[in-house]
């Protein structure tokens, strides 16, 4: 078993970490204190291939392998997880399931300008109604014959407002269920179709989330993604993959936190020595520091999995819970060693903690990967 | 217009340094090695001079002096954007040696702009691009700060005292530059990352040329001691200290 990374991925992990620290880090706490869209950032990271990491060559794309992925989601996130949400949506949910399941044409259309970084895309799936349940879809795409008419609402859209390219997930025939719904991609800009006012967040406040109504909106019947009632299976596929990469984002949260922490813990002085001489603090880091590990190996092996062509939703799923679970504990107790500094903005420490919260959340809750876990024990 | 660049590998800042064999070599087991931050620059710049669709450079190649641990960083000039790599291999014994190697290659493939890095962040020698200058007789300017192609008309500012020279000159040329030649060393694109490969790497061998040195001994420098604050009141008490206890008056 070869624990070594490539020359590649390392070169990629030393970009993603440069271009973090160059491109990111200026700025990133007032962009969160006053939710600034990263207009400037994304795109630079557009131009790096950033958002098109996993597409191949053919469309555009980076062509990189999904442990390439893991590392440069991470490091992005250790600085500005707004950003690496917006990246992980595109490259994830997106891009992977336009190339994997679209049309030539779809693939010409949208997934190239995406895979460039010159457009971004959004996953429409949760509704007000329709969270972890994701069966009970009621946005609809009537099938009028040469078209889909649609109309409903989705919330909670990372890219509501600045995406171009929409995949939307709606029913078309109620009465077959989940097996009756679609994938479609549908132009942002399409008439009919509104955008409500950005969510004003706990955390990742820079990334614009939106809901998004549409109302009799017309979709060429040429954007339907896969065959009829494909929809719900493209939409679990998709987050199947999208877990690696919000695990990734959870792992550079902690990751980035404890980094903080341990710089403090050896510069901060009390009682005549440095605190990460005194246990309690020591400990603490030590626990931080493995449960990281842990966190990374479960990310790499999910993304190891799926680049060798193997089933991965049972490794995805424990790897979005350890490492959202680990993110939460790490970015509080680095908090906790900041002391009165962790509780100001200041120090960064507190945004972490804050964006640590939503990975627990989104792209299935931990308790969704529960269920994710515990039916692959019996399958 | 073909430009070379000298690419010198350096142990990245955070090492702790280290030596073997009775302090005579440097021990480089474990280092990460990257880019000299002086010729990242050179080669982000000799990068901006190829995009410019007014000027004629249609070739960047960089080159290094040095064993296989380099190729690494070679693959990431590649990545940057330079078209090709050449590697000299033979153990960089001195400046000397060094500009004579990169001289040599030259002589076999000409190019009309050498840049290096004004020094490395290891030694610091500060010689090897003056050195390739002199061996090909070709004009050296030092500490340049800019290099514009006007046509082909060449402007070279470096820095002087006070303020800047403005210099023209023709091709081939060598330009030791210095902080300022671009804004920031270029990180490399994905799909630069993924092309590497791709481009030529070529080893060459070393071609036989005299060492004029010979390395002795390493020390590391004396660690710090605790720094003594003295009141900006208190010349005098600082007077004292410096000749009574720290006896460098």
């Amino acid at each position: 078993m070869n624990f070594e990374f490539t020359e590649e991925q390392l070169m990629i992990r030393d970009a993603a970490r440069d271009f973090a620290q160059r491109e990111l880090l200026p700025g990133v706490i007032e962009r969160d204190e006053k939710a600034i869209y990263p207009t400037e950032q994304v795109k630079k990271l557009g131009e790096l291939g950033f958002l098109g990491m996993l597409v191949g060559l053919d469309y555009d794309g980076g062509g990189m392998d999904t442990i390439s992925y893991v590392l440069a989601m991470e490091e992005i996130s250790k600085i500005d997880s707004s950003v690496s949400v917006i990246m992980s949506v595109n490259n994830s949910l997106v891009c992977w399931g336009v190339e994997k399941f679209g049309t030539e044409k779809q693939k010409q259309k949208y997934l190239k300008p995406m895979a460039r970084g010159e457009k971004i895309g959004a996953f429409l799936l949760s509704e007000p109604e329709a969270g972890s349940d994701a069966t009970s879809q009621r946005t609809t795409a009537v099938d009028m014959g040469d078209h889909y008419l649609l109309n409903g609402t989705k919330n909670w859209i990372t890219s509501g407002k600045s995406a171009s390219t929409y995949i939307v997930i709606a029913q078309t025939h109620p009465e077959l269920k989940h097996r009756g719904i679609n994938a479609l991609i549908v132009e942002a800009d399409s008439e009919g179709i509104s955008v409500g006012p950005h969510e004003n967040k706990m955390g990742m406040r820079a990334s614009d989330t939106h809901s998004v109504m549409f109302n009799n909106v017309i979709v060429p019947k040429e954007n339907l993604l896969g065959e009829e009632g494909f929809g719900f299976k493209f939409a679990m596929k998709s987050l199947e993959g999208g877990r690696i990469g919000i695990a990734s984002q959870a792992l550079g949260i902690a990751s980035g936190a404890y980094e903080l922490a341990l710089k403090y813990a050896q510069e901060r002085k009390t009682f005549g020595k440095e605190i990460i001489n005194h246990q309690a603090i020591a400990f603490k880091l030590a626990d931080m520091a493995t449960e990281i590990e842990a966190a990374r190996f479960f990310c790499l092996k999910a993304a190891w999995l799926k680049d060798q062509g193997k089933p991965y939703g049972h490794a995805s799923a424990m790897a979005k819970l350890y490492a959202a679970e680990t993110a939460m504990k790490v970015t509080t107790e680095a908090v906790q060693i900041h002391g009165g500094y962790g509780y100001v903005k200041e120090y960064h420490v507190e945004r972490l903690m804050r964006d640590a919260k939503l990975t627990q959340i989104y792209e299935g809750t931990s308790e969704i990967q529960k269920i994710v876990i515990s039916r692959g024990l019996v399958d | 217009m073909k430009i070379l660049v000298c690419i010198s590998n350096v142990p990245d800042t955070t090492t702790k340094v280290k030596f073997k064999e009775g302090d005579s070599l440097f021990d480089d087991s474990g280092v990460q090695w990257i880019i000299n931050p002086w010729d990242e620059l050179a080669l982000t710049r000799a990068m901006e001079l190829k995009e410019d669709a007014g000027n004629s450079v249609n070739e960047i190649c960089v080159i290094h002096v040095g064993g296989a641990s380099a190729d690494a960083t070679l693959r990431k000039a590649l990545a940057i954007g330079a078209d090709k790599a050449v590697r000299i291999d033979a153990c960089p014994a001195d400046a000397y040696h060094v500009a004579g190697q990169i001289a040599e290659y030259l002589k076999e493939n000409p190019f009309d702009i050498i840049f290096s890095g004004i020094e490395s962040s290891d030694y610091n020698g500060s010689s090897v691009g003056a050195m390739i200058a002199e061996f090909m007789d070709y004009p050296g300017i030092s500490s340049v700060t800019s290099v514009n192609l006007d046509d082909d008309d060449i402007q070279v500012n470096r820095a002087i005292p006070g303020g800047k020279q403005v210099l023209k000159t023709e091709t081939p040329f060598v330009a030791v530059v210095q902080k300022g030649i671009a804004m920031e060393p270029r990180i490399p694109s994905m799909r630069g990352i993924m092309m590497a490969r791709k481009k030529p790497l070529e080893v060459k061998p070393a071609a036989e040329l005299e060492v004029l040195t010979e390395s002795i001994k390493f020390e590391l420098p004396q660690e710090k001691g605790a720094c003594k604050m003295i009141d900006s009141e208190s010349a005098e008490q600082l007077v004292d200290l410096l000749k009574n206890e720290a006896k460098v008056l």
